[in-house]
């Protein structure tokens, strides 16, 4: 399959044309750390092929109500979550919801980049060899689109037997993004993506982001307000577990409804 | 002064040179061990010169001596003690750390660092008074009736032997492989494993392919550090090998190490060439854990390596 | 993702988490047993004559108080000489040597040290103290110990010494303190519970000892008075009389495991309350 077919096919669809569908609604969503409340009865809505970013100060509960999403909040004990979260209309915080095909369908980066201790090729094969056994030649296709992309390709394509941790931060972050979309996931979550990475890494992934969201969509969550400007649709803004106002990104920034809102966009506080 | 310059007072060089004494004094005790031993072992070198390493016979009253069998006993039981040990150990570790809840996690945790401590002569007085019997009554004659055509499993049933030395070696290696495998395991960085299970990963798949492989260096480095320590034990060995200086197959009969040896003839061996043979087979003991260590230090440098630069 | 292989990967993980949890327990039960082997048969046999009276003959009455004195001398008396060369030995590793090749070179000795099996450090210190006097003795035994002690002792204080933090040197220093007095005083001080944990834990890895006082100390049926002559201790006690056919030896044995257990586990004990200490 040509990669540039691809994208020509994708370039001629604007996503931003059609109105868009949630496609996870988040209702009543509360969060514990042991005795200690995070999240209070959060709804949001999170739209399909655009970007949502999420902001507030620190400890507001972003990360947090981003870790729902793929339930990697339950690898640890005394973490607990109540209320819903519909992907698709089906609650994932069901009892019925099967966790791994759940975070094939959910990938997620991290603040900080996240290879694993095997080669650039290896890190993008993962998801994929976990799936399903693939013939070498249909895996090196999938790394190759993958890399592609995440606009890694380029960079990394005469080293892909080195050890992931060898590039670049940005880089490295980038192939975390690759090792996500590798397995086709239909919602990516975002968790700080850039915090760690200089400012020229960042910007190639918020302009990665720009592309991705015609194939996916993302949750972001940013401490930076401009980035949020830049990449996406949507904006939420979480003070003390509690979404204080949600709209649409321009419309937030420029005319927000809530004071709270207006004194953190207008970098008052936080 | 910044700390690590020649100091330059009276009371700063008398301390220097006193802690620097102190520093060479162990790299003196290390020249003195091998350049003593040898001098020491000298009559036997000599005599002997490199047949001693593969000639099997140990005859105090004809004085031929060889170290064959207590090099063949040595390697048989630490082998036998690894290939227990290292599996279960490693397995336990991360039972510990990947899936038990925390409290169980902690409390075992202490109790392994504490059965790690206990010495080696309680690991000799179990295996020599419980193990043995149990060996000779239950272990042996199952091995024998699944396993008996095989020259390994043949031969008397008495509970003591190269098997029973080698499993009680396990046993006494299994805290220490255990507790430094479960260090490892948890400085594995949690966002690492988050983002497998991010991927979709089950626990098991997460422990392969992040937890072991992140931790592949501390892993071999713990298991070289349990072989050095079950090639060298001398106590929890001697009690149940049964102390004979011959090669067999079958691991059911007595054996010898190079340690059980020492401790069994040093302080009674009245001709000097016998002495000079114990202290050569000591020399030998003394290689053989070097080679260990250095093989270790050397693969763990590689592994670093080919891992790529980690922060 | 096709069902099978999802039903595939999950017995796995399934099977490989049992197997994991299988050897856990098998480890437990097994250590367990061991160390309720040794309270169970020992306990019988400690009593006011174990603590009291010396060895005697078999069938005879008799303790094992000399023994316990014996060790008692030989562990304190390789303390006194191994804890202060280690910790000099570590202070200059942290403080002069740094990464110099000198501190290199005894770094490596020190982990080479620490690999050698300790049966070895009886035969060297037989062939310089016991081959030259004519005779075995309880310094030889002592000395055997410290030498085991050393490269523990060295290396945990070169590691807890070089936590201390570079500002706090500094600024000693800064005030006009000679260094020496800069790293006893304040280095030291700062240093103290990680140095009292290496202390406690080189103790208790030596106290259990039986292989470096086999050809070092002997053993003696005596009361230890003096320790030029063969010395009697616990450990090498326990592994002659569990070798005798004797019952009531054995039994004595017994006894004699269950306090050195104790001992060094209650050395153990403390060394990590110490580095609890320390870290808070």
């Amino acid at each position: 399959m040509s990669i540039m077919q691809s994208q020509k096919v994708s370039d001629d669809v604007d996503a931003t044309a059609v109105a868009p569908t949630s496609k996870i609604r988040a209702r009543g969503l509360s969060f514990w750390y042991g005795g200690h409340q995070a999240l209070f009865a959060n709804d949001l809505d999170i739209a399909e092929h655009r970007v949502t970013a999420i902001i507030g100060p620190s400890g507001c509960g972003k990360s947090t109500h981003l870790r729902v999403y793929n339930r990697i909040f339950e690898l640890y004990p005394h973490q607990r979550a109540e209320g819903e979260v519909q992907i698709d209309g089906t609650n994932v915080l069901g009892p019925t919801t099967d966790v791994l095909d759940l975070r094939r369908r959910v990938g997620m980066i991290f603040q900080k980049p996240t290879p694993f201790p095997m080669s650039v090729f290896d890190n993008v094969a993962y998801g994929l060899r976990l799936e399903k056994r693939m013939r070498r030649s249909a895996l090196q296709e999938r790394v190759e689109l993958a890399l592609r992309r995440a606009a890694l390709w380029d960079e990394v394509k005469d080293k892909l037997r080195t050890a992931g941790a060898s590039l670049s931060g940005g880089q490295q972050q980038r192939l975390c993004i690759a090792r996500a979309i590798a397995v086709e996931p239909e919602v990516l979550l975002m968790d700080e993506p850039c915090s760690a990475i200089d400012p020229v890494g960042t910007a190639k992934i918020e302009q990665l982001i720009g592309e991705l969201r015609e194939r996916f969509t993302i949750a972001l969550v940013t401490h930076n307000m401009q980035q949020a400007l830049r990449v996406s649709d949507y904006t939420a803004f979480f003070f003390e577990g509690h979404i204080v106002e949600f709209g649409e990104t321009q419309q937030l920034f420029e005319r927000p409804a809530e004071p709270q809102t207006a004194d953190y966009v207008s970098g008052r506080f936080g | 002064m910044a700390p690590g310059t020649v100091p330059k007072s009276f009371g700063d060089r008398l301390f220097f040179v006193v802690t620097a004494c102190a520093a060479a004094l162990v790299l003196a005790l290390l020249v003195v061990l091998v350049l003593r031993l040898t001098q020491y072992a000298w009559p036997a070198i000599s005599r002997f010169g490199l047949r001693f390493l593969v000639d099997g016979r140990w005859d105090i009253g004809a004085e031929q001596f060889g170290a064959a069998s207590s090099i063949y006993g040595t390697l048989i039981t630490t082998l036998i003690a690894m290939l227990i040990a290292a599996p279960l150990g490693v397995a336990s570790a991360m039972f510990l750390v990947e899936m038990a809840p925390s409290w169980l996690s902690g409390s075992v945790g202490v109790a392994l660092e504490l059965l790690a401590a206990v010495p080696s002569i309680i690991y000799g007085m179990w295996g020599l008074f419980i193990f043995a019997p149990f060996m000779a009554n239950y272990v042996q004659p199952t091995l024998a009736g699944w396993l008996g055509f095989l020259p390994l499993f043949q031969g008397p049933k008495m509970g003591l032997g190269v098997l029973t030395a080698g499993i009680i070696l396990a046993l006494m290696i299994l805290p220490f492989i255990t507790a430094v495998s479960r260090d490892v395991f948890r400085l594995v960085p949690p966002v690492m494993k988050e983002s497998a299970y991010g991927v979709g990963a089950t626990t098991w798949e997460v422990t392969r392919d992040v937890s072991l492989r992140y931790g592949v260096a501390g892993i071999a480095g713990a298991l070289f550090l349990g072989l050095g320590r079950a090639l060298g034990e001398t106590m929890a060995v001697t009690f149940v090998i049964g102390n004979n200086h011959a090669l067999s197959a079958s691991l059911f009969d007595a054996g010898n190490t190079i340690a059980s040896t020492l401790a069994n003839e040093f302080a009674e061996a009245d001709s000097d060439l016998h002495r000079a043979a114990l202290v050569e087979l000591g020399l030998v003991l003394f290689g053989m854990t070097l080679v260990f260590q250095l093989l270790a230090q050397l693969w763990l440098r590689r592994v670093r390596k080919s891992m790529g630069s980690r922060r | 993702m096709t069902m099978k292989r999802l039903a595939y990967r999950r017995w796995t993980d399934r099977i490989a988490r049992a197997m994991a949890a299988l050897a856990a327990v098998f480890g437990v039960v097994v250590l367990g047993a061991i160390l309720l082997t040794v309270v169970y048969r020992g306990a019988s046999a400690l009593g006011i004559d174990f603590f009291t009276l010396a060895t005697a003959a078999p069938r005879e009455r008799g303790g094992m108080a000399n023994a316990l004195l014996g060790t008692f001398y030989l562990v304190v008396l390789a303390t006194l000489l191994g804890v202060p060369l280690g910790m000099l030995c570590g202070t200059y590793l942290a403080e002069f040597g740094r990464e110099g090749p000198l501190a290199v070179a005894v770094r490596f000795a020190c982990e080479i040290l620490m690999g050698t099996p300790s049966i070895l450090i009886g035969v060297l210190i037989y062939t310089l103290l016991v081959v030259p006097v004519g005779g075995f003795s309880g310094y030889a035994g002592a000395v055997a110990l410290a030498v085991i002690m050393i490269p523990v002792v060295a290396r945990t204080t070169d590691e807890m010494l070089r936590l201390v933090p570079h500002e706090l040197r500094e600024s000693a220093l800064a005030l006009g303190a000679p260094h020496w007095k800069v790293t006893l005083g304040v280095v030291f001080t700062a240093a103290r519970s990680g140095l009292v944990t290496g202390a406690l834990l080189a103790l208790a890895r030596t106290s259990g000892e039986t292989a470096p006082l086999l050809f070092t100390a002997l053993n003696s049926t005596a009361w230890p008075r003096d320790l030029t002559e063969p010395t009697a201790n616990l450990t090498v006690t326990i592994y002659n009389r569990a070798m005798s056919p004797f019952d009531d030896w054995q039994q004595m044995a017994w006894g004699a495991s269950l306090v050195i257990t104790s001992a060094v586990l209650g050395l153990t004990v403390a060394a990590r309350w110490a580095l609890g200490r320390h870290c808070r």
